[in-house]
């Protein structure tokens, strides 16, 4: 692990019960604050773990995070689990991730059984017909933004690629897995093979 | 027993192919629980992003509650949110010793960034269903969705204004439950 990367943080803290206890509360309360999920962690997660607990120093912190984002599912998780993994290993790893999943298990459960009693009052159609739309805005935007940085490396590949993607999945249909999972092959060989190119140059 | 089965491999699958963070999970979760599965009807799922945006945690892991819990109960929940977590567990660990190994990270960064067009293709395909059924239709738009959703767009894109998402639902909530009293559907 990056353990030995950087050197010891300041505050390693001891391993006992009741620094589980302590690591678990820290990401509960964490977890309870993302909302929305995503980069909010990151900056929570920071002022938690290094300024307030001094668990790991900022360096260590942005390594977490870029592998945090490297990694397939959820930031918040992967987060979590890295920074558990680093203080005390796979328990530290599952203390964490326990702390973060389970604040958002016990609200929507309890929403999800409220949701399907409500779903049909007035009221609340009244009220999800308004941010249905709200929604619709906040997803495109979202998309919007991640789409300018592409646009704006002005290289034909990745403009290509979205469109080939977007063709695929809103055109043709084609299966979401199939798509990421060709993507994903394609571009382990193209990196791969840019790479090589670059080193033998 | 197999409806457990197939909620978790639903979920690992979704916990799996996410990449990029934040949205990037949706579309994966729409191909899984509303047209591979039909657990929701694309109406709930719309709904359950909604209720994703308004409280904590990533959406992954509210809807991998949610569905479970809709479709199975407790059992349902746990299964589900094990399932996407899954993924990321083996896989963050995984990473962590090529991370020591060769602390260079330039290949993951370039095959990251070789998957993002595609997962923002994604992205906008799936805030274009969204945006369909807020309409109801494109040729025959819901004018008041319409409205809504401009307004709520421009706000969103704007540097200027500043309101965030929750709020913007907040008054999303308001102005439909506003128009249903004026259209008298209340």
């Amino acid at each position: 692990m990056a353990k030995d990367l950087v050197g010891e943080p300041k505050g390693k803290p001891e391993i006992n019960l009741k620094f589980y206890l302590n690591l678990f509360w820290t990401t509960l309360t964490l977890s309870i604050f993302t909302f929305g999920g995503g980069f909010v962690i990151i900056s929570l997660m920071r002022k938690k773990m290094v300024v307030q607990r001094g668990w790991i120093n900022d360096e260590e912190m942005l390594d977490f995070m870029t592998l945090a984002q490297s990694s397939p599912g959820a930031i918040a998780v992967n987060g979590a689990l890295v920074v558990g993994y680093h203080l005390a290993g796979l328990r530290g790893a599952l203390v964490s991730t326990l702390g973060t999943i389970i604040p958002p298990m016990v609200i929507l459960s309890l929403i999800s059984v409220g949701y399907s009693v409500v779903q049909d009052n007035v009221w609340i159609t009244a009220a999800f017909h308004g941010m249905r739309a709200v929604v619709a805005a906040i997803v495109l935007q979202v998309s919007w933004d991640l789409f300018k940085p592409l646009a704006k490396q002005k290289k034909a590949l990745p403009i290509l690629l979205f469109l080939i993607g977007f063709v695929a999945l809103f055109i043709l249909n084609i299966n979401i897995m199939l798509v990421m999972i060709s993507m994903i092959l394609f571009s382990v060989v193209y990196s791969l093979v840019s790479l090589k190119r670059e080193k033998g140059v | 027993m197999s409806l457990l089965l197939s909620l978790f491999f639903s979920f690992f699958q979704i916990g799996l192919f996410s990449i990029g963070g934040g949205y990037a999970a949706m579309p994966l979760i729409q191909h899984q629980t509303v047209i591979l599965h039909s657990w929701l009807t694309p109406t709930q799922f719309a709904d359950l992003v909604t209720i994703s945006a308004m409280t904590p945690g990533p959406i992954a892991i509210n809807s991998a509650t949610f569905v479970g819990m809709k479709v199975a109960g407790i059992p349902g929940v746990v299964v589900a949110t094990l399932g996407n977590v899954l993924p990321s567990l083996i896989i963050m660990l995984i990473l962590a010793h090529l991370y020591k190994k060769y602390s260079e990270q330039t290949l993951l960064k370039r095959i990251l960034e070789g998957v993002r067009p595609v997962v923002v293709a994604a992205i906008f395909t799936a805030g274009l269903a969204l945006l369909q059924l807020a309409l109801n239709s494109f040729s025959k738009p819901d004018i008041f969705a319409l409205v809504v959703f401009v307004v709520a767009f421009i706000c969103l894109d704007s540097k200027r204004i500043k309101i965030g998402p929750i709020i913007l639902l907040a008054l999303g909530a308001i102005v439909g439950i506003g128009w249903a009293y004026v259209t008298n559907a209340l």
